[in-house]
């Protein structure tokens, strides 16, 4: 019945963020009334393609078709217009406006220069009830369930007669009984003939509702086809392998006596963790994006609430947790939003250094300026700060020197336990490796290190243990010893990070 | 670490020299006018107008350096003018009753400076907008200011106490000694204590500061009580000034100061500000206000003029500061 094979085909799509290759030549066919899986690691590439398909990027070279003709969408608007929507992950709704007036943002019913309400609500309420969805259109968006706020969205591209809907990670934050309800709705769109495009972490999920699948890997789509032919073992296969690309500047150094443990800890994002660190050790924390790595250490740091359970420092707990008192404990943390949590973009190198260690530098309130100047410069040369002196705002600085103040803010503050949150993201190469040596330094200093990172390479090079997280649990442990004989690889721990 | 370029302006280096045109590039213009001035007016450069002008902006001056310290940490306060009023109110009754100046002038800033307080508990405590909370107080603090004075202005017969207002010491206004030891003090606060650097680091970057354990909480309502301290001496100046206690003084006085920062190159957005930089802002406003007057410009075209300087001002620092 259809004139083309397939409903979405992207040729040798490319697209380069700087001097990163976020997709490097990717083809992808999506058949018409199909559920289509993309899968692949952190960074693989799938957002971005999906961000170049609803016209949020444009790619730097390659065609797509759509229905078997050019498509060229500059934004979601138009990509709506030809009938490709897109679910994201976090919800896009107006808390307070109405479902109806949700649906019809930009095409309200109107009466000459009026809206008109009552037609754009009755049109609204027909739709919902065709979905046997089971709330009145004029109620506020903000007072629904996040599941229910998601099928809106997906009512509302139904509305917009979308033939190929993108679902990214729709089931992140729903329960059992939510997602089947979600499954049940995907299955009867397929049967009306849409196409869903599904990005997922859940391995179960996808052979429950995929029919075809596309793994992407560094950018590239290493591998296709039907999801009934291939094992998750495979699956998992294709995901990794990812190339190591620099050698690691790991030092072996005497691991000492218990720094910081952490018991039952829980609170929003992740339940039930213990753990402990060591003087000396460098622990990795590896898992999805959202597996709740982060927010345990946001919590750990005070700058997230924890809902119950333990830390202790040294053997002492603590009770007060606020980042000030963390600080004064001895606890740092370098966040993975440099932008926003690292530094004062508009203030110098020197304020931003000293701006946790003004206490100890001052004399009857005023702070010994001299003394600051002195020990900024010498923490920055020791964390190899590359600028044109510490007066300079840190704004004009790379992102791998910025980075390195960060650090040498830190170091200034003489830490026990320091927490580093992908702490080579959005950094060169040749600064990744000078952050990796100084972090292995400071280890050897007996500092404690907690390292989050995405990059399995990164994660298996630097860390004397590894700690995988899936879904807010602590999913495995897995030791250097194992990494070096070879007993544990990418794939083990890729396998931990999707829950198996 | 590597000094990466080398030129040289003006003995300084380039870097250098870029941040300190950008800090006090105003500097120029205040000059620039000044030298305007000195040609259009022979009575411009006389001593007496001179310090005139200084005695003219004491007031405001104070106020301003409040104000500074508090847009730098990403905040503002419209109940400035009210403070003032209320301030007022206070010296006249406190005179009243006990004809004691030192009571009067410590019982007018304290009361200004408890609004500060409650400004800064306020919005900090409860996350509110400053804007809109203290919109709120200054109405509040205007109505207090009037239910206490009956809404009647009274003149103050205490003679010594009027000299604070009007009268001179080794030639020079005392006001002028008022603005210069609020500027020290504003000076060492905020460039040279760790108050100061939370400052400039809440309003710079508000996550980034509580993610280095910056107190935001005491920070901010600190902010407010100096802003409130600041109107309190200004309050002392302007009672005595005009030799009388009056609740309805200060109107518009919060824009004026809010002026004098702006032109002195404070960053709305916060973070951004330099107390030499507020200095300039406040004398460049009376030195507008003095040189129009010397000019017999009308004082309608004079308030006209002030808010084309403003604007000025604002675009001079988005071209100075483009990066931002």
């Amino acid at each position: 019945m259809d004139s083309y094979k397939y409903i979405l085909e992207c040729h040798d799509l490319s697209k380069s963020f700087g001097g990163t290759h976020a997709l490097s030549n990717v083809d992808i066919m999506i058949r018409p009334g199909t559920v289509h899986a993309l899968m692949g690691e952190n960074g693989a590439g799938k957002s971005t393609l999906m961000k170049c398909i609803i016209g949020l990027h444009a790619q730097d070279s390659g065609t797509i078709l759509f229905e078997g003709e050019p498509y060229n969408a500059k934004t979601p608007a138009e990509a709506a217009m030809r009938g490709v929507a897109m679910v994201h992950q976090e919800l896009n709704v107006e808390p307070y406006l109405t479902i109806a007036e949700n649906i019809y943002l930009h095409r309200e019913d109107v009466s000459g220069p009026f809206l008109n309400k009552k037609a754009t609500l009755k049109r609204a309420q027909k739709l919902l009830d065709d979905f046997g969805f089971d709330a009145p259109a004029k109620m506020e968006m903000q007072s629904l369930p996040l599941a229910k706020a998601q099928m809106v969205e997906i009512i509302k591209a139904v509305s917009q007669n979308a033939r190929l809907i993108i679902m990214d990670e729709p089931t992140s934050s729903l329960d059992s009984e939510e997602t089947e309800h979600l499954f049940q709705t995907i299955r009867n769109l397929k049967a009306q003939g849409k196409t869903i495009v599904y990005i997922s972490h859940r391995m179960e999920e996808i052979y429950q509702i995929c029919d075809d699948y596309t793994v992407f890997r560094d950018g590239r789509s290493v591998g296709t086809g039907r999801v009934a032919d291939i094992t998750s073992a495979d699956l998992i296969t294709l995901m990794v392998g990812r190339e190591v690309k620099n050698v690691f500047p790991k030092t072996e150094c005497e691991i000492g006596e218990t720094a910081l443990e952490v018991r039952n800890l829980t609170g929003k994002g992740f339940t039930d963790i213990n753990f402990q660190v060591h003087k000396g050790e460098i622990l990795g924390l590896t898992g999805l994006v959202g597996a709740g790595r982060s927010e345990t250490m946001n919590a750990i740091f005070g700058l997230a609430p924890s809902i119950s359970g333990q830390i202790f420092l040294e053997g002492k707990e603590l009770k007060n947790r606020s980042t000030t008192q963390a600080i004064a404990n001895g606890i740092v943390m370098v966040n993975e939003d440099r932008k926003r949590y690292g530094l004062c973009l508009m203030r110098s190198l020197r304020e931003n250094i000293s701006l946790p260690n003004l206490r100890a530098r001052q004399k009857k309130m005023i702070v010994n300026q001299k003394r600051e100047k002195k020990e900024c410069a010498q923490y920055a040369k020791e964390m190899t700060v590359k600028s044109a002196g510490l007066e300079i705002e840190a704004l004009s600085l790379s992102g791998g020197n910025q980075q390195k103040v960060v650090l040498a803010k830190w170091l200034m503050a003489n830490p026990k336990v320091l927490i580093l949150d992908e702490p080579t993201r959005g950094v060169d190469v040749g600064a990744k490796a000078e952050i990796h040596t100084q972090i292995c330094k400071l280890a050897a200093r007996g500092i404690a290190v907690i390292m989050i990172s995405s990059e399995l390479p990164e994660i298996m090079g630097m860390s004397d243990r590894i700690l995988v997280y899936h879904e807010g649990r602590i999913n495995g442990e897995i030791l250097r010893n194992d990494i070096l004989s070879g007993a544990a690889t990418q794939a083990t721990i890729l396998a931990k990070e999707f829950g198996q | 670490m590597g000094r990466l370029r080398r030129e040289k302006i003006l003995g300084m280096d380039q870097t250098d020299f870029t941040l300190f045109m950008r800090r006090y590039g105003i500097g120029l213009v205040l000059v620039a006018m000044c030298i305007f001035l000195t040609f259009a007016s022979p009575n411009f450069t006389k001593p007496t107008n001179l310090l005139s002008i200084l005695n003219s902006v004491a007031v405001n001056g104070c106020i301003a350096f409040g104000m500074c310290v508090v847009i730098t940490g990403g905040g503002i306060d419209l109940s400035v003018g009210s403070m003032l009023a209320l301030g007022s109110v206070m010296v006249g009754k406190m005179l009243d009753t006990t004809g004691n100046n030192l009571i009067a002038c410590v019982v007018c800033i304290a009361i200004c400076t408890f609004f500060g307080l409650i400004n800064g508990l306020l919005l900090a405590k409860f996350d509110l907008f400053p804007f809109v909370v203290t919109l709120a107080t200054q109405l509040s603090i205007r109505g207090i200011g009037y239910l206490i004075s009956g809404g009647y202005s009274e003149g103050l017969s205490n003679v010594k106490f009027t000299n604070i207002g009007i009268g001179k010491s080794f030639g020079i206004p005392n006001a002028v000694f008022f603005l210069v030891a609020i500027l020290i003090v504003t000076y060492i606060l905020m460039h040279q204590t760790k108050f100061g650097r939370y400052d400039y680091a809440i309003g710079g970057n508000r996550a980034a500061a509580i993610a280095s354990g910056v107190p935001v909480f005491w920070t901010t309502v600190g902010t407010y009580v100096f802003s409130g301290f600041c109107t309190g001496v200004a309050a002392v100046l302007m009672s005595a000034r005009i030799n009388a206690a009056q609740p309805n003084i200060g109107i518009g006085y919060e824009t004026d100061a809010i002026a004098a920062c702006v032109i002195g190159g404070t960053s709305f957005a916060g973070g951004i500000s330099t107390i030499p930089g507020c200095m300039i802002g406040i004398l460049m406003i009376g030195v507008i206000y003095n040189g129009m007057n010397l000019l017999g410009v009308n004082s309608y075209w004079q308030t006209i003029l002030k808010g084309l300087l403003i604007l000025l001002a604002l675009l001079l620092d988005r071209f100075m500061n483009r990066k931002h």
